[in-house]
């Protein structure tokens, strides 16, 4: 039963990434991409991970999505243009082999995986009581590999000053993305009011409970972001001018608390980002509750685009 | 019948391989994006799978690498956005997005920035 499913659910995939590869229609293809995202999510519990299905259902599928249909919107007019630059069929044949060079390569690689599978499934459960929480994956994110945590948080950060960095001049410092205006007593401003209250429940849920169970604040971020844009979306509320003081505060808000936790622990535990005994728990805590606002706000305005108008 | 793990190993490989064809022989550069974010899946689906190998003691995957695939996937989507504000500004500032040798022609492209 469970071979059926997941033999119908593998192929429904590669069904969806082939119509993301050859649909003729940008807007269609990047439907077929969300869809796609959604149902790699239920692969991702196939294969045990609930946490990566939470991030790859509301990142990989929904913000990905989000982002992408609003560029093909926008690029609608240059697809003609560009779609005429196809290479010619010898330059397809080739890259069709490497392709299939690729596919076959990995394909002999996961069947001559060793066996027994090398596993670090151990040395976490034998080290997770020293943390406090409960969810292994949590315990590797911000106790075990904490500094490729910390460190993705900059990135989040360093890519959204990127993002910014695209304004046109007259835009500078201004507010990303249009102006956004709907009917006040339309279907999307209505559930602009009323999708919010629950979302933000739901994503405080999915936060707290990371530390005991599937879940986290990348997870509980992501929804909020999406929450925020539904009613920036609605006309409801406006995006801030990028320049204000107050954003920029709160942006960075998130990773100083971790690198300042990390300094604190090589002053008191002996090693950067190294928790006192006893104590693991209350600032794995303290950085996730720090983080969670940065970070929903940082995804939130990556996906909101660069300054596009002026501050008044 | 094989077990998910190798199932979905394969289907990961087979994701790659559709998304490097795309990535190449599509000219459109928004349609390579998406095909980039199409070897991402597949990417991740293979480390997924090579974790789901790894399940242990009442884990039902190596927690290591999932824990990984979380930040794998925050940053896929980060570069992605760059990725596409890039694009949005160049069709904004040249009115067309090719990637093709040629560039626009002088004369079309002040056009373009007087209408903007």
């Amino acid at each position: 039963m469970m071979e059926t499913l997941n033999s119908g659910l593998a192929l429904l995939i590669l069904a969806l990434a082939i119509w993301t590869v050859v649909a003729r229609d940008t807007f269609a293809a990047v439907v077929g991409f969300v869809a796609y995202g959604l149902l790699l999510a239920l692969a991702w519990v196939q294969l045990h991970g609930i946490d990566v299905a939470l991030i790859e259902a509301a990142i990989g599928g929904g913000l990905t999505g989000a982002l992408l249909i609003r560029a093909a919107a926008r690029l609608r007019n240059t697809e003609a243009a560009t779609r005429a630059e196809r290479p010619g069929v010898p330059a397809r044949m080739a890259a069709a082999l490497l392709a299939g060079c690729v596919t076959t390569a990995l394909a002999v690689a996961v069947l001559a995986l060793p066996d027994p599978a090398p596993t670090l499934a151990p040395d976490t459960a034998a080290n997770m009581a020293a943390t406090g929480v409960g969810n292994p994956i949590t315990a590797v994110l911000l106790a075990f590999r904490a500094m490729d945590t910390l460190l993705e948080a900059i990135v989040v950060l360093i890519a959204l000053i990127g993002v910014w960095s695209f304004a046109p001049d007259r835009a500078w410092g201004g507010r990303p993305g249009p102006l956004h205006r709907s009917d006040p007593d339309g279907i999307l401003a209505w559930l602009a009011r009323v999708l919010p209250p629950i979302g933000v429940m739901v994503a405080i849920y999915i936060f707290w409970i990371g530390a005991e169970l599937p879940g986290g604040k990348f997870q509980g971020a992501s929804i909020l972001a999406a929450m925020w844009l539904l009613a920036v979306m609605a006309g409801l509320v406006d995006t801030p001018p990028v320049s204000r003081t107050w954003l920029r505060v709160a942006l960075v808000a998130g990773p100083a608390v971790f690198i300042a936790v990390g300094a604190a622990g090589a002053v008191f535990a002996g090693a950067f980002l190294a928790y006192p005994e006893g104590l693991a728990k209350p600032l794995i805590k303290l950085i996730e509750i720090a983080l969670v606002p940065s970070l929903a706000l940082t995804l939130a305005l990556i996906l909101a685009g660069a300054p596009e108008r002026t501050a008044k | 019948m094989m077990d998910a793990a190798t199932l979905f190993g394969l289907c990961a490989a087979a994701l790659v391989g559709l998304g490097v064809y795309a990535l190449i022989a599509d000219p459109q550069p928004l349609r390579k994006i998406i095909a980039f974010n199409v070897v991402g899946g597949g990417v991740f689906m293979l480390f997924g799978a090579i974790a789901r190998r790894g399940a242990a003691l009442g884990m039902g995957g190596d927690p290591v690498p999932q824990a990984l695939l979380i930040t794998g996937i925050v940053v896929a989507f980060s570069a992605t956005a760059l990725a596409v504000t890039l694009l949005l500004r160049l069709a904004e500032e040249s009115g067309t997005v090719t990637l093709a040798p040629d560039p626009p022609q002088p004369a079309e492209r002040d056009a373009v920035a007087r209408d903007a």
